[in-house]
């Protein structure tokens, strides 16, 4: 129970970051992506945020565990830079510029009553569930304490 | 631009708590690939995730008034869920699990991936927009 409270939590809290950054909606996304447009910084400011506030925490937690011989903080996953990481982000890449959505913020998105978002997280969820169909992905799961 | 930052610092100490209390990574694909294909415990646990993500969303278009204007039209909405579905999963994360998360531990495979999705979805963009001229993101 106190683990489904803890996913709770945490779904909302990175929820309410997105909502307050514009991060829910599309037209935010893709003035950061257009660059030959308006360009606007601001989803790179969300991801200085985002990434200021974890590596500082994964650096002092780290630190701390250390002391209590408990590392939890593994720098990079054993695993490749192959075709199917490459291959993969580029075929995300182009879905992420034509609709501006991204898995985080589409499931928000939902959540605030957005009708297209319903079509996009339906398909998502196939495409999925395709990509596991055909055995290209990393791992059925990503299992609890490996860095993706 | 403000904002901006205060976002991503909540999006950060979220991943930092899931990381620290539940020993996951705050990675959406991921989760909504678990809730999807997962059992039992596994699945209940991204489901609830899930459930936040998706009250957070409720809660705020509530507390604004306003539901988000339609963007695109639905095919090619379809057409992008899927491409990010296949692509996410093919390559292990999206901008959360790569981004965020992969590239606070300094993951080399991370970094790749979110140059690569950067650089096509910018590419898509002007495609799009400036050359096909197809449609404009209200």
């Amino acid at each position: 129970m106190k683990a489904l409270l803890t996913a709770l939590g945490c779904g909302l809290l990175f929820g309410v970051g997105l909502c307050i950054s514009g991060m829910t909606h599309p037209a935010n996304i893709i003035a950061f992506l257009d660059v030959a447009g308006a360009w606007s910084p601001n989803l790179a400011g969300v991801m200085f945020g985002a990434i200021a506030v974890h590596a500082s925490w994964l650096r002092w937690t780290a630190r701390r565990d250390a002391a209590t011989a408990k590392n939890s903080l593994q720098p990079a996953s054993g695993k490749r830079i192959d075709g199917a990481l490459v291959g993969g982000a580029a075929l995300f890449g182009i879905g992420w510029g034509v609709s501006g959505y991204c898995p985080g913020p589409a499931i928000v998105a939902l959540g605030s009553g957005a009708l297209g978002a319903i079509v996009f997280v339906v398909a998502m969820a196939a495409g999925m569930l395709l990509s596991e169909r055909a055995h290209v992905g990393p791992s059925p799961l990503v299992s609890t304490r490996s860095a993706p | 631009m403000l904002l901006a930052i205060l976002g991503g610092a909540l999006i950060g100490l979220s991943a930092s708590l899931y990381w620290s209390l539940e020993g996951r990574i705050a990675g959406i694909s991921s989760i909504l690939h678990g809730a999807i294909s997962s059992d039992g415990r596994e699945r209940w646990a991204r489901v609830s995730f899930l459930l936040g993500l998706f009250a957070s969303g409720f809660g705020f278009a509530l507390f604004t008034n306003r539901v988000p204007a339609p963007t695109l039209p639905l095919f090619p909405l379809a057409l992008a869920g899927l491409l990010v579905g296949f692509g996410t999963r093919m390559s292990g994360g999206c901008t959360s699990g790569h981004g965020v998360c992969g590239l606070s531990r300094l993951s080399l495979r991370s970094l790749v991936a979110v140059l690569t999705f950067m650089v096509t979805a910018a590419i898509t963009v002007f495609v799009v927009r400036h050359v096909l001229k197809l449609w404009v993101q209200a």
